[in-house]
């Protein structure tokens, strides 16, 4: 490493500590202090750490709305995501290997649906005709309605490094396509699939407007919305509020550290294409 | 009949009744109910009154130009910034990897708690924004109570939380470009600026689509982190089409909330598609 390397390496940790870090470490110091202390929430060290009876009071809140909120969430994103990678991988599987005129128009659809705006207003009539509105499972299939463009061109450009001779292998000794497609392709799209959960969970977890329209209602919070609801409550014990952003903060925060490969995959797909 | 084939178009199913159910047809009758007076109880047709409220009340018409300079702003930051931190953290630095995930991570963070962490920070008299510019002798704005500032305050947070994605998708992009071509040029005498431009950005093309494209459609659509910082305030002075499409669903007014959606997705396709085909075309050429 040359001198120059080192000095701008320096240069650029001492910029990224205060634009990046500093609000991080802002939301820890004041997640720990007393309300008092936290009224004007500041850089100044708290007194005492109460990490621990602010986490306690903050998962109190409202008949422990924090627990229920994570629960909710974590069914949303699970049921959303093993809907996601059957039904996106059967459709990436089929676009990639029958590339038909009917395939292209799939596959415009599909593109589509990453520009489109979804048409709120007009979503929450579709789901009251069907009785899906305000209910958990509705709010799953929403999020595979949406989620699904992405993961099916995820799965498309994966499929199509395998070679047809293992699916060709299998119709010759007579599988169906079900068989075909459960038994060979899904057990080899395990990388792409982790991919795909990594990235697509953390768009569910964290997405605040679609249950924002269509899953109203103090039972079914979820916990980007513990956030929002608790904010005006929350304006004279500052402390609680920042706890509150540390412990949706976390979660993202370890699947980073996990999982970071999957999640740059995932991310910069489309970037290199010719 | 011909011989079945073993890749059976019903594979689409699933997917195709979820996504044409609760997507496509939503989109489809948005058309419709943007031209009825529509509330909780009724749909009467209207016509196209929406629309010609939607163009001449001044807040909405607001929240449009509101809309198309966010998206400008924080696409044309995003896309700058980007590049330069890709170029930055590509160069073998100290600490290099520590950086990379440094700039990255707000991207993985929630909107609505980074949309209320910075509404703390950028608090007029005690927020820590100011109460730093202070100790520097700087008068610090009120960045979201002043409302010429504060859509520009909400682009900034916007950028500082997208800019990790334009620049880790810029790190791919170069890591594309053989070095040869850099070492051609550097024996032909080449200065660093003029290797930046004649060669990086060039042949960097590709990210830059994805990452103008990305941006634009994201920019166009933000709703969540303008919804935490401002309400779309003070006034209307920072609203965009999608905090106006959720005020008027609140207030009823779902008909004039649909035709705000429909001006949306004609916004993004008459932007977008024609940019995306442009951009793409001239990677042909080169």
């Amino acid at each position: 490493m040359t001198r120059r390397q080192l000095l701008t390496g320096l240069a650029s940790l001492a910029v990224a500590t205060v634009v990046f870090i500093l609000p991080f470490l802002f939301v820890l110091i004041n997640a720990a202090k007393t309300p008092a202390e936290a009224s004007q929430p500041s850089f100044a060290w708290p007194s005492e750490w109460h990490l621990w009876s602010n986490l306690v009071e903050v998962v109190q809140v409202r008949d422990y709305a924090l627990l229920l909120a994570y629960f909710n969430s974590i069914v949303i994103t699970v049921g959303a995501m093993t809907l996601l990678v059957i039904f996106a991988a059967m459709v990436g599987y089929v676009l990639q290997r029958r590339p038909t005129r009917f395939s292209k128009f799939v596959e415009f659809t599909a593109l589509a649906g990453l520009m489109i705006p979804p048409a709120v207003v007009p979503t929450i009539w579709v789901l009251q005709q069907v009785n899906l509105f305000k209910t958990i499972h509705g709010m799953i299939l929403i999020q595979v309605a949406y989620g699904l463009s992405f993961c099916i061109l995820l799965f498309r450009a994966f499929i199509s490094s395998i070679p047809r001779d293992l699916d060709e292998a299998a119709i010759v000794d007579g599988a169906t396509p079900l068989q075909v497609f459960f038994r060979v392709i899904l057990p080899l799209l395990k990388p792409v699939t982790l991919t795909v959960i990594v990235v697509q969970s953390i768009t569910i977890f964290n997405d605040f407007t679609h249950p924002l329209y269509y899953l109203p209602g103090a039972e079914n919070i979820t916990v980007q919305l513990t956030l929002y609801n608790f904010q005006s409550q929350f304006t004279s014990q500052l402390n609680l509020l920042f706890m509150n952003i540390l412990l949706i903060t976390i979660p993202p925060l370890l699947v980073f550290v996990f999982f970071n490969r999957q999640i740059v995959a995932g991310m910069t797909s489309g970037a290199v294409k010719g | 009949m011909r011989a079945k084939s073993p890749y059976p178009y019903w594979f689409f199913l699933p997917a195709a009744v979820i996504f044409v159910g609760l997507f496509l047809v939503p989109t489809v009758a948005s058309f419709y109910f943007s031209l009825t007076y529509w509330d909780p109880f009724e749909a009467r047709f209207a016509g196209w009154d929406n629309y010609v409220q939607f163009f001449s009340e001044p807040f909405l018409v607001r929240g449009t130009l509101n809309t198309l300079m966010f998206a400008f702003v924080t696409s044309l930051l995003k896309t700058v910034l980007g590049l330069l931190l890709a170029v930055l953290l590509t160069s073998g630095m100290f600490a290099q990897g520590f950086l990379r995930s440094v700039v990255f991570f707000p991207v993985l963070v929630s909107t609505i708690g980074v949309g209320i962490l910075f509404q703390e920070l950028m608090h007029p008299t005690q927020g820590a924004i100011n109460v730093g510019l202070e100790a520097i002798g700087i008068d610090g704005p009120g960045w979201l109570t002043n409302p010429s500032l504060a859509l520009f305050s909400v682009a900034l947070v916007d950028v500082w939380r997208g800019v990790g994605l334009a620049t880790l998708i810029y790190i791919a992009g170069l890591s594309t470009i053989a070095p040869d071509y850099y070492e051609a040029a550097r024996i032909d005498g080449a200065t660093r600026w003029q290797l930046f431009w004649r060669v990086t950005v060039p042949l960097v093309r590709p990210a830059t689509t994805t990452v103008v494209i990305l941006s634009l459609i994201g920019g166009l659509r933000l709703f969540d982190l303008v919804w935490a910082m401002t309400r779309g305030g003070p006034g209307f002075s920072s609203d965009v089409l999608a905090s106006v499409i959720y005020k008027q669903y609140q207030a009823g007014f779902w008909g004039l909330s649909t035709a705000g959606n429909v001006i949306l997705f004609l916004l993004i396709a008459l932007i977008v598609a024609p940019l995306a085909w442009w951009l793409n075309r001239k990677e042909l050429d080169a």
